[in-house]
């Protein structure tokens, strides 16, 4: 069934959750993401599932490491400050290779910063973020439909791999509302049964143990190794983007989530004016979609890579590209966004 | 002919790796007895700690996950709201339970969780070398506190446990300790009044343990257990602390 509901950016996530199965969501408030707890207080109850406002994102966070153990499909969100907070949980689970989704509706910072929107937190997202050296799937909606989407998705790609799912967005994402096609997944809630490696007594096996602990000689390079191949495969197979006008272009505007979208407004209005532009839009932001963005830049004149931020993708797509093509950066740094308008005159001057 | 004592079905055959004369090895022994006595080893789950005790799932015959430092009670939490009909035990020492993991022992408590603590109480940083912990009692020598805890440098013993009292969440909070023959016979049956009440949904069970840390306190194993009974009971008197 497709019903199209008009909500927020934060509602669209927390039902996207319920569709995917999800009945464990464990909270903290923090502006801009305190509708997305709201609404699972009384959605979560509504469906037969469990919701806490935990004492802290440390304690929300190891309560999902704690539902993602028996197998149970778990989330928790939250915003920039409280992000740093949950890294602990999330390392360990990491390492103990724990399923879980993990909204991050991004704030400004350093510090407590501003409650405006804001992709301040790039590095942090797609580098780890926590002690160690692990990768977690970052995927940064642009509409408030694809939000829904890749929420559903993350639950499934955290299961797929045992790997904790980021979906990374910002104040003006989780606050707009627009229509969204909700549709309704027959998905189950106990997904536990299919898993073999999950806590739940030993009745009829042999004990279970579920660490990040790895003492003995060689063991945690061992288990190191391992999780590299993941991470491998997953850079091999979870490449998502999108690109717009990019063929026969000469000049491409790199953006992600709520830049991308204005950006796509500049870059449409300047090719009807004749600019040979197009638009790259990486949806997973780890893994990075490397090759196709090197493959895009065959030929380019120029790049021009635009964040809510000093300049942190743009690590990752000056990677991409090496001394292919040259790559410009504009930013807005403390919570301002950019405008269509202001987007078109940057392009101008390429 | 009939055996009296035998390896509980709910310990490995794994050596410990706990020094002589610490208390650990003691109160796994006498969880894994009320284990096997309440019958619930297949449906028992263990979040171990932080700590000596992180290795508790080698030690274990049932299923065990370890916390992060003091996020055990969290953890826990977690596993009991996704399998309300299993048993889930925390076991967390002194620096777990009373310093970094105090929110969340408190508000476990607060909200009432259906689980089964288990605070293995020896009033130093055992696994790291010997710190203060925040149940170092006063004038006791630490590698953190050289000089013996000092009220005015170092504050007092927390007591914890008398604490969580107030908290209308408990059902059930004992100090115990593992020194004598009679504390150990005492400590099981508080286990047991602990994984009892949730096995009966009554709610929130603490099992607060006095054990001895002798490598960490500089004593022999028999010096151990004088200066249990001459220092630290005084500090944090045994028996039962809510019940009801």
């Amino acid at each position: 069934m497709n019903k199209k509901i008009l909500m927020s950016g934060n509602e669209a996530i927390g039902e996207a959750a319920i569709q995917a199965g999800c009945r464990f969501y464990y909270g903290y408030p923090i502006t801009p993401q305190n509708e997305l707890t709201a609404y699972m207080a009384r959605r979560m109850i509504e469906a037969g599932g469990t919701f806490i406002q935990a004492e802290s994102e440390l304690a929300a966070i190891n309560m999902v490491f704690g539902t993602a153990l028996t197998g149970g499909r778990a989330m928790t969100s939250s915003s920039s400050p409280g992000i740093s907070l949950k890294q602990e949980g999330i390392s360990y689970m990491a390492g103990a290779e724990l399923p879980a989704v993990i909204i991050n509706i991004m704030r400004g910072g350093p510090g407590l910063g501003n409650i405006s929107g804001s992709q301040a937190d790039y590095f942090q997202a797609t580098r780890g973020g926590g002690h160690g050296d692990y990768r977690t799937i970052v995927l940064a909606p642009g509409t408030l439909q694809e939000a829904f989407n890749l929420t559903v998705e993350a639950f499934d790609l955290a299961d797929k791999y045992r790997i904790p799912v980021v979906i990374l967005g910002d104040g003006i994402l989780a606050q707009m509302r627009e229509p969204v096609s909700i549709k309704t997944r027959n998905q189950k809630p106990e997904t536990r049964n299919k898993k073999d490696w999950v806590l739940t007594g030993c009745r009829g096996r042999k004990p279970r143990h579920i660490c990040s602990l790895y003492l003995g000689e060689g063991n945690l390079e061992r288990h190191n190794l391992k999780l590299q191949k993941i991470y491998q495969k997953i850079s091999m197979d979870e490449l998502r983007w999108q690109e717009v006008e990019s063929e026969k272009a000469e000049y491409l505007v790199v953006a992600y989530g709520t830049v991308a979208r204005a950006a796509r407004e500049a870059v449409i209005d300047a090719r009807e004016k004749g600019k040979a532009i197009g638009l790259f839009r990486p949806i997973s932001l780890w893994p990075f979609p490397e090759e196709p963005l090197r493959k895009a830049a065959r030929g380019l004149k120029k790049i021009l890579t635009l964040e809510l931020n000093a300049g942190q993708m743009l690590d990752d797509v000056r990677l991409a590209v090496g001394d292919k093509c040259p790559v410009e950066f504009a930013g807005k740094l403390g919570g301002a966004y950019f405008t269509p308008d202001e987007i078109y005159r940057l392009i101008e001057r390429l | 002919m009939k055996k009296d004592f035998c390896r509980p079905e709910s310990l490995t055959e794994k050596i410990t790796h706990y020094c002589p004369g610490c208390g650990h090895g003691i109160i796994h022994r006498l969880i894994a007895e009320v284990v096997d006595e309440l019958k619930i080893r297949e449906k028992v789950i263990g979040v171990a700690p932080v700590g000596c005790a992180v290795l508790a799932y080698d030690y274990f015959n049932f299923d065990v996950t370890e916390a992060a430092h003091g996020r055990t009670p969290a953890v826990a939490t977690g596993i009991k709201r996704a399998l309300p009909d299993k048993v889930v035990f925390t076991y967390q020492g002194d620096g777990d339970l009373a310093a970094i993991g105090t929110a969340e022992i408190v508000h476990t408590a607060n909200r009432g969780e259906n689980l089964t603590v288990i605070f293995v109480n020896n009033a130093v940083y055992g696994m790291t070398g010997g710190q203060m912990a925040p149940t170092t009692i006063l004038g006791q020598k630490t590698t953190t506190s050289p000089f013996g805890r000092d009220k005015k440098r170092e504050g007092f013993p927390l007591k914890i446990t008398e604490m969580l009292k107030t908290l209308d969440g408990v059902v059930f909070l004992s100090r115990e300790s593992v020194h004598r023959p009679a504390n150990i016979i005492k400590a099981k049956k508080a286990l047991k009044k602990a994984f009892q009440n949730q096995i009966d949904e009554k709610g929130f069970s603490l099992v607060e343990i006095l054990a001895s840390c002798p490598t960490n306190w500089k004593l022999s194993p028999r010096e151990s257990i004088a200066w249990m009974e001459k220092e630290m009971i005084k500090t944090f008197p045994l028996g039962i602390i809510k019940e009801g």
